[in-house]
């Protein structure tokens, strides 16, 4: 990690150094955000951002009302209810917590609710596991939420805070998770530079909601009433609704580019955007993964490199919307791609492999694109399957085959 | 900004609560709820400030009066005004 100093110290004043977890990166984030409630039930790896946020506030260092509940499911609706009315809401969840909440993701989605959530990725029970991969997150794509991955504590600091930015956005009012890897980030310390207060207020002024219910305490409204198929007297339809919510997610790619170029002139960090190369310039390969198997896969390359395989890495940062024009334009000289996925989309493949398919689908270019499954459940995904996955990957192209059986590595057949 | 009254502008489904969305509801109800002027705490006192019927009545079949004044072409009967009011000035009779 790079951490890039202004030269002029006026800029700078205030900023400072720590070593922190990722989970406790994301505290700080939250209350330099000034957020208003947090509302959050414990899970393992998750229950670290929380339990800083309420010694935060016991502290007075953050003013935040923190409202203890029974489930992820009562998490959820408490932070819906306090965005209706114009508050500034965080939580955070892992894995089996996150299913719980299935039902009210959609709700906060549909209410467009610009609510910022840590998904701290876990596996999703059963049988039990408290490790990381990526499914929790995956599992949840199809909710209206936006999602992010990162790959280390800085830009866990930095997404939150870039996260509140693109979902209160005027243009967007749409919900986000932060997600980032169970253990090999959240009970990691790195160090992170936590901007100064001022710099994060200029950053990032007080929520304005677009529904204000506090402020029309004498003029009740209901929210979300039953909506018929059909509009009626000039009020939408469901469908309408729908439409509405999709263009938006499909504007937040541009948002969210723009967002970022601002946050990196205010703090000298840039994360790459919705999708980050690496070693990509003269690749004839691309490696694509989000989260720990990005980071992993960079491993692999000076390797691969001495091997004369001239590998690439594409992280995917933005997995919601999910950046297809951008995927494309960063593939646009590769010959092949080789993807690794820590999810399955069960009874298809690894649900990054498939959607990077349909991105390039009907397309000119079109690289042979090879998936593997790996680091279910906290296993370990090493460099040696990177290589060995890509070199399995090259065969298939060499021999212009598509198997249609999903590939495992690292795993007892 | 997002105007919530305007449909072309509108990204949430808010409705402001009006009379007969669904029609006359006052037929579907089973107990009706009746008022009782002396234990509300709006008559007894000029200065009392309470109106909970009036904000948690779904049907919006209650007015913001003094007192309150229910009605029964919307009232389905449901009894969260008689649930919620403090004072017990409403009970719910079987029709």
């Amino acid at each position: 990690m790079e951490l890039k100093h202004e030269s002029n110290s006026q800029a700078t004043r205030g900023r400072h150094v720590e070593i922190l977890t990722g989970n406790h990166a994301a505290s700080h984030a939250a209350r330099m955000a000034r957020v208003d409630v947090v509302s959050a039930y414990p899970i393992t790896p998750q229950s670290p951002v929380v339990e800083k946020i309420s010694e935060f506030i016991a502290s007075g260092e953050m003013s935040a009302r923190m409202i203890r509940v029974e489930s992820e499911q009562s998490a959820m609706a408490s932070c819906i209810s306090a965005s209706i009315t114009g508050a500034r809401v965080f939580t955070a969840t892992s894995a089996n917590g996150l299913a719980y909440m299935n039902e009210q993701l959609a709700w906060a989605a549909g209410t467009r609710l610009p609510l910022v959530m840590c998904v701290v990725t876990r596996a999703l029970a059963a049988p039990w596991s408290v490790w990381t991969d990526h499914q929790d997150a995956i599992s949840q794509r199809d909710t209206g939420w936006m999602q992010v991955f990162c790959e280390d504590n800085q830009e866990i600091y930095d997404t939150v805070l870039e996260a509140y930015k693109v979902a209160e956005n005027d243009n967007i009012f749409l919900p986000i998770m932060v997600c980032f890897d169970g253990y090999i980030l959240s009970h990691t310390t790195m160090p992170v530079e936590l901007l100064s207060q001022n710099e994060v207020d200029t950053f990032l002024p007080s929520f304005n909601s677009h529904l204000k219910l506090h402020e029309k305490i004498d003029e009740p409204v209901g929210v979300n009433p039953v909506t018929l198929p059909d509009p009626r007297e000039g009020f939408p339809g469901y469908m309408e609704f729908r439409y509405r919510l999709q263009k938006t997610i499909e504007k937040a790619i541009d948002v969210f580019e723009d967002i970022e170029r601002d946050f990196a002139s205010l703090s000298g960090r840039n994360h790459g955007g919705v999708v980050r190369g690496y070693k990509m310039e003269d690749a004839d390969i691309a490696i694509v993964g989000m989260g720990s198997a990005s980071s992993q896969a960079k491993k692999a390359i000076p390797h691969l490199r001495e091997q004369g395989i001239k590998a690439g890495v594409l992280t995917i940062r933005l997995f919601r919307p999910f950046p297809k024009a951008r995927i494309r334009e960063a593939l646009k000289n590769v010959k092949q791609v080789v993807v690794f996925d820590r999810d399955v989309a069960y009874g298809l493949e690894g649900a990054i492999s498939a959607e990077l398919k349909s991105a390039l689908y009907n397309r000119k270019h079109q690289p042979h694109v090879q998936g593997f499954i790996v680091g279910l459940g906290g296993r370990d995904f090493k460099t040696e399957h990177v290589i060995h996955g890509t070199k399995m990957a090259m065969e298939y192209a060499e021999k212009n085959e598509v198997p249609d059986e999903t590939k495992w590595l690292g795993v007892d057949k | 900004m997002v105007d919530y009254k305007d449909p072309k502008s509108t990204i949430a489904a808010v409705q402001v609560p009006s009379e007969g969305e669904a029609g006359k509801t006052g037929s579907w109800r089973s107990f009706k709820p009746v008022f009782n002027p002396e234990k509300c705490i709006l008559i007894k006192s000029e200065k009392a400030r309470c109106h909970i019927c009036w904000m948690f009545c779904p049907e919006v079949a209650i007015t913001k009066s003094r007192p309150p004044t229910i009605n029964l072409d919307y009232c389905k009967g449901c009894g969260i005004c008689s649930t919620e009011c403090p004072h017990g000035a409403i009970t719910m009779k079987k029709e």
